[in-house]
This record gives structure tokens, C-alpha cells and sequence, in this order.
């Protein structure tokens, strides 16, 4: 994944701080999200300062959790060469039946076992997609557009289209549960909740996947050249059916995670948010092409998301901006590590 | 000369129009048949199949090729353009020259639009699934912020009204321009410079740069022309609506692919007829409308939409000949 050695070495030239810092950016694309995140938030505090509530900050951890989940299941597919659109189509149909089956069968189940069929639940949809992927070798993009057509409305048609208002009680325990709860000398009290330990739990594990396991090195291995991955003796079959169905694991998390926080399980939320998420983790560095990717710097990427869609209303920015930002970001991100890949 | 070639993959396509014809014929009684629902089926094809024509050249043009922001680009020229023709033309005594300067107006945002993407996937060399979908978000993001979220109406306009319901010689006129774009399209993938051209740039991207084409140049008035087939989405959907807003079908970027896949059109690049991608969006429209006439839900309607793509990948796969053949 780092190239940056070879080059060294060979040019003994002195370089400017400006030549340093395009190539530091080369290293790691995760520092240049990182200055849009410190900007971004130097802009909004400098025009509102009231922005540095405690309440305003655990929103925003609290607005993150779910995208990261999903984030970090999208940059597994992204590192391994894929696209996933379908995940929000998972969660949706996981969080849904799940809560409807917990209601009519088991109210008293505990959230532990909640969340293990959750996550298998979601795996299972997630292994199809990269079952499909491979079986048929078409452009992951498009598989993953039909599979999400046929989770979303198999949801609606079979499932069902009420909303359930009283959710599980194991659900509502951990959508109530705090880590800290803050008063602020007004007395209003934010509470960081308990769901926050839930994305650091996934983001280690899937740092862990990424940069110290066998599977890691083949995700990137495949991402980078599918060919030569194969070459090397890696079952691309493994590969592909893994990194789906990690999505959709995490996919299924989330969307349990969605439902406890909000206290409510609707079949219609989520739609619409794959691409959000998927601007995120490329946002924070993840090559669409494969081959690269790093934890911090999706995670730094859904922060910025997230912040952009909080926190413009505090700048005087109508909120109507909001797409327009984060698309001009995408844009300028894309472009720079682009430039900087080529050069 | 031209020559209407004839091959398997157009005629299976025309037979599953004809299928999904007489399947309604059956199943929804011969209201089903009779010329005004077919005019309204007829009417409701330019939006998506124009988009779909646009995700076609795009896959074509190869390299991962497609665009995701094609209906927000569509509901962007028809927010800009009615904004300012308003402030042009006084609607109620020129409705004919407001109706023009609109859809001009509309051409130029396409125009606009498709520039952009295609100097940021050509020269700032940006994948264009990420290229696309950045301008997907700036296009719907200006959209918002210009009509402040809301639907906004334009009121009755005869000639716009006109060209988006209007039947000339038993065929609406929104078709007939539809029709006649396809055609323009098809001959010139086929028969110019320009479609020879893309057809190799997309089957083989470094044998197109060997052979002396200009790769960037291409790109650029591939998703060029992109955009203005969104922009004349735009028109045909604000003359259908007489309204304009920014979240008008937002399905329709998934559809737009769905027909281009079913049209036959290779997402890999360097394959796709316009023909097919034309007949597969009637077919499309023609079996939305059954389901409508039917009472299927529309949920039901998705889930047979993404069973049919993933079944058209699947078909493309495994080739019916090696069991269709005589023992050897």
C-alpha cells in the first residue's frame, strides 16, 4: 500500500515545505480530511462560538454512529476493489423484522442476542451480494443496485409498512443508555450515549481486519490488481463474499442501533443514504478503485459529513446548502487525491 | 447507407414488448390496448429513456463509465430555467416565446452541467462514479437552495403544456422528440466519426490512445452530450408536471441503469445499441403500466424491477446456446 519508500533516496534534491506536505498528503489523503474537519469547525466557532456547547458535540458524536457503522463496512468493499449500495436496504429490512419478531415472539430477549442476529441476519444478505458479485463477475455497482431494489421492497410488500412506536425493551435500554451525562451551567443535560461504544468497538475490529490479518492483506491485495491477488493464491471467491458480508454485518448492527436510538423502527428510514456514506469514506481517503483506505480517515470522513450537515445552520449557511457542500467537498477531495496518485 | 440490422438481441427485446402487450391485453382487459392509454404510456417514456440514453453513452465510453447525476441535473435546468424566463417573459402574453426561452435557458444549465462533468472525469481525471456522484450532490444542492426545498408550480402554460400531453397524428409530442433524439444517437454511434470512435476508446481505452484519438476531447463531449440529454429530461418533465422541483424522481437514477443493462448496454464499455435501450424502456413503461392497471403495489413493482436486473446479469453469464445445441 505505501510506495513512498522507493522514491526516496534516488532524489536528494532539498524540496520546499510545500513539496513536503503534497507528498505527506500522498502518504496519508486522511490528513488533508483532517484539515477540512479542523476548517470547517475554526470557521464555525469563529462565527458562532456557542457552537462549543457540550450538547452540540455529543449530537454530532451521536449523528455519527450509525454512519460509521455503515462507513465502515463500506470502506471494507471499497479496499477490496467493490461498491456496496445495498446496505441501507440491510439494515432497513434487518432492523425491521428483527423488531417485529422480538415483539411478537420474544419481548423479553436481551439485546445481546438482539444484536447477533442482527449481525447474522445482515451477513447473510451481505454473502449473497458477493455471492452474486462473483458468481456473475459483473460490475459490483450494479449488482448491488438490483439487491438493493429487492431488499427495500421485499421489506415493503412482505414485511410490512407500519411503524412500530413502543420498541423492545432491551432496544430501548440501549438507545437510553449513557456513557456521561454533562449539565451545563443553563441545566440542560446531553447525555453521550452508550451506542457511541458500539461504532469504536467495530472501528477497532475493523482496523484490526484491515492492517494486522491474513484477510486484511488479501482485501487490499484483491483491491489493488483482482489478477495478480489471484496469482498470488488468493481465493478471490473467499475475498468477495467476505467483504459483502462484513457490510452487511455491520449493516444489520446499525440498523439495530438506528431503532434504539430513535425509538422507533420505520421500514422507510435510511433510504437514501448510501451515497452520503459512500462520499464519506472516500472523503476520507478510500480509493474508489481499490487497493487503500484507512480507519482514522473514514472515520474522519463521516465527522465532516456529519458536521457539515449539523452545524452550517450555526454559521448563518441555510441549511438548503448543505448537499451543495458536501457535494463541492467530494469534488475538491477527489480531485487533490486524484492529482496527488498521478504526480 | 443505412441498414436496419435485424439482430437477436433487438428482436428478443421487440418480442418482449409485444409479450408484455399482449400480457395486458389479458390480464387488464382491451382498455388496456385502446390508443389513449397507449398515448399515456407513450407520453411517460422521454423522461426515463432519455436519461437512460445518457447512462448509455456513458458506459460506452468504458472505464467505468456511467452517470449518477443525470435526473438531478434534469430538475436543476428546469428550477434555473423557470426562474429565469420568468424574469424574461411575461408568461401570460407570451406563453409560446416564454415556452422557448425556457427550454432554451434548460439546454444551457444541461449544457453547463455536462461541461462540468465531463472536464472534471477528462481532465481532472476523477473516476466517474465519484465525478458524478459530487455533481449528483452540487446539482440537487443548488436545487434545494434555489426553490428552498419546495415544489414550485408554473402554472397552466398552453405550448409547454402542449408538447408534454399533446397527441400530433396520434403520437405525443414529447415522444416523437424522444424518438427522434434516439435516432440522431443510434446513426451517429454507428455511422460518425465520433460514435466509431467511442465504441473503440470504451472496448479498448490504450488501443484508442495508440490509435490517435483523443481520449480527453472524447470524454468531454461524451458526458457533454450527457448533460443536455438530462436538460431535455428536465423539459419534458416540467411540460409534464407544469411543475418543477428538486427531488422529482429519485428512483430514476437506479432506473435509468436498470434500462440501459436491460437494453443490452455493457457496463464494461465498448458495447450498446440505442435501439435496444429504446425498446427496453418501453417495455419497462409498458409493464409499470400493467402493474398500475392491475392494482400491484409499488413496492412490488421495485422488487420485480431489481429480480429482472439481477436476472439480465445472470442471462448475460450463462449462454442458453451450449444447452440449446443439437448433441454433438
Amino acid at each position: 500500500m505505501t510506495d513512498v519508500i522507493s522514491a526516496s533516496g534516488v532524489n536528494e534534491k532539498p524540496r520546499g515545505l510545500g513539496r513536503r506536505l503534497w507528498d505527506l498528503l500522498g502518504a496519508r489523503p486522511e490528513l488533508f480530511t483532517l484539515t477540512l474537519v479542523i476548517a470547517t469547525s475554526i470557521v464555525v466557532i469563529i462565527a458562532n462560538p456557542d457552537f462549543l456547547q457540550m450538547s452540540n458535540l455529543v449530537d454530532i458524536l451521536r449523528a455519527s454512529v450509525v454512519r460509521g457503522l455503515f462507513a465502515m463496512g463500506v470502506l471494507v468493499v471499497l479496499a477490496a476493489g467493490g461498491i456496496d449500495v445495498s446496505f441501507t436496504a440491510i439494515a432497513a429490512l434487518v432492523m425491521y423484522a428483527l423488531t417485529m419478531l422480538v415483539i411478537d415472539v420474544a419481548p423479553g430477549m436481551p439485546i445481546a442476542v438482539i444484536l447477533v442476529i442482527a449481525a447474522a441476519g445482515g451477513a447473510l444478505l451481505g454473502a449473497l451480494n458477493g455471492f452474486i458479485v462473483h458468481r456473475l463477475n459483473a460490475p459490483s455497482l450494479i449488482v448491488t443496485i438490483g439487491t438493493q431494489y429487492v431488499y427495500r421492497s421485499f421489506l415493503l410488500t412482505f414485511v410490512g409498512t407500519a411503524l412500530f412506536m413502543n420498541i423492545p425493551a432491551a432496544m430501548d435500554r440501549l438507545g437510553r443508555a449513557s456513557l456521561y451525562t454533562h449539565i451545563s451551567a443553563s441545566g440542560v443535560a446531553s447525555s453521550l450515549p452508550a451506542t457511541v461504544l458500539v461504532l469504536a468497538v467495530a472501528a477497532i475490529v475493523t482496523w484490526f481486519l484491515l492492517e494486522r490479518t491474513l484477510m486484511g492483506r488479501a482485501i487490499f491485495a484483491v483491491g489493488g490488481n483482482p489478477l495478480i491477488a489471484e496469482r498470488l493464491g488468493i481465493n478471490l471467491f473467499t475475498v468477495r463474499v467476505f467483504v459483502f458480508a462484513y457490510a452487511g454485518l455491520l449493516a444489520g448492527i446499525a440498523g439495530v442501533v438506528h431503532v434504539a436510538s430513535n425509538r422507533l423502527a420505520n421500514p422507510f428510514d435510511l433510504a437514501g443514504m448510501e451515497l452520503e456514506i459512500i462520499a464519506a469514506v472516500v472523503l476520507g481517503g478510500a480509493r474508489i478503485t481499490g487497493g487503500s483506505g484507512t480507519v482514522v480517515g473514514t472515520l474522519l470522513g463521516v465527522l465532516l459529513i456529519t458536521l457539515v450537515s449539523n452545524v452550517l445552520i450555526f454559521v448563518g449557511i441555510p441549511s438548503t446548502l448543505q448537499l451543495f457542500i458536501v457535494g463541492l467537498f467530494i469534488l475538491i477531495a477527489g480531485t487533490i487525491f486524484t492529482l496527488r496518485n498521478r504526480g | 447507407m443505412v441498414r436496419l440490422r435485424l439482430d437477436r438481441q433487438t428482436l428478443f427485446l421487440g418480442a418482449i414488448n409485444v409479450l408484455v402487450l399482449a400480457a395486458g391485453a389479458v390480464l387488464a382487459g382491451n382498455g388496456f390496448l385502446d390508443s389513449y392509454n397507449l398515448q399515456s404510456m407513450a407520453a411517460q417514456v422521454p423522461e426515463l429513456g432519455l436519461l437512460a440514453l445518457g447512462v448509455t453513452l456513458a458506459m460506452i465510453s468504458g472505464n467505468g463509465g456511467i452517470d449518477l447525476s443525470g435526473i438531478a441535473l434534469a430538475n436543476l435546468a428546469g428550477i434555473i430555467a423557470f426562474g429565469v424566463a420568468k424574469s424574461l417573459v411575461p408568461v401570460d402574453d407570451a406563453p409560446l416565446m416564454f415556452s422557448w426561452t425556457f427550454a432554451g435557458l434548460a439546454l444551457l444549465v444541461g449544457l453547463a452541467g455536462g461541461v462540468l462533468n465531463g472536464l472534471i472525469i477528462a481532465y481532472a481525471r476523477l473516476t466517474p462514479l465519484i465525478a458524478t456522484l459530487g455533481t449528483q450532490l452540487v446539482f440537487t444542492g443548488l436545487a434545494i437552495y434555489l426553490t428552498n426545498g419546495s415544489a414550485v408550480g408554473m402554472g397552466y402554460i398552453e405550448p409547454l403544456d402542449d408538447f408534454g400531453n399533446l397527441p400530433v397524428l396520434g403520437v405525443p409530442l414529447c415522444f416523437a422528440l424522444f424518438l427522434v433524439i434516439a435516432a440522431v444517437l443510434g446513426f451517429s454511434l454507428v455511422y460518425t466519426r465520433f460514435g466509431v470512435q467511442l465504441m473503440l476508446l470504451g472496448s479498448n481505452a490504450k488501443a484508442a490512445r495508440y490509435g490517435g484519438i483523443n481520449e480527453k476531447r472524447m470524454l468531454l463531449v461524451t458526458y457533454t452530450i450527457c448533460g443536455v440529454l438530462a436538460s431535455v429530461a428536465g423539459i419534458v418533465i416540467a411540460a409534464r408536471n407544469s411543475s418543477v422541483k428538486w427531488d422529482y424522481g429519485s428512483s430514476y437514477v437506479l432506473i435509468a441503469i436498470l434500462i440501459a443493462v436491460l437494453g443490452g448496454v455493457k457496463p464494461d464499455g465498448g458495447h450498446g445499441k440505442v435501439i435496444c435501450v429504446l425498446l427496453a424502456s418501453t417495455a419497462l413503461q409498458i409493464l409499470s403500466s400493467l402493474f398500475n392497471f392491475m392494482n400491484i403495489s409499488n413496492f412490488f413493482r421495485d422488487l420485480a424491477w431489481g429480480l429482472l436486473l439481477l436476472m439480465l446479469l445472470a442471462s448475460a453469464r450463462v449462454s442458453l446456446g451450449t444447452w440449446l445445441r443439437p448433441n454433438r
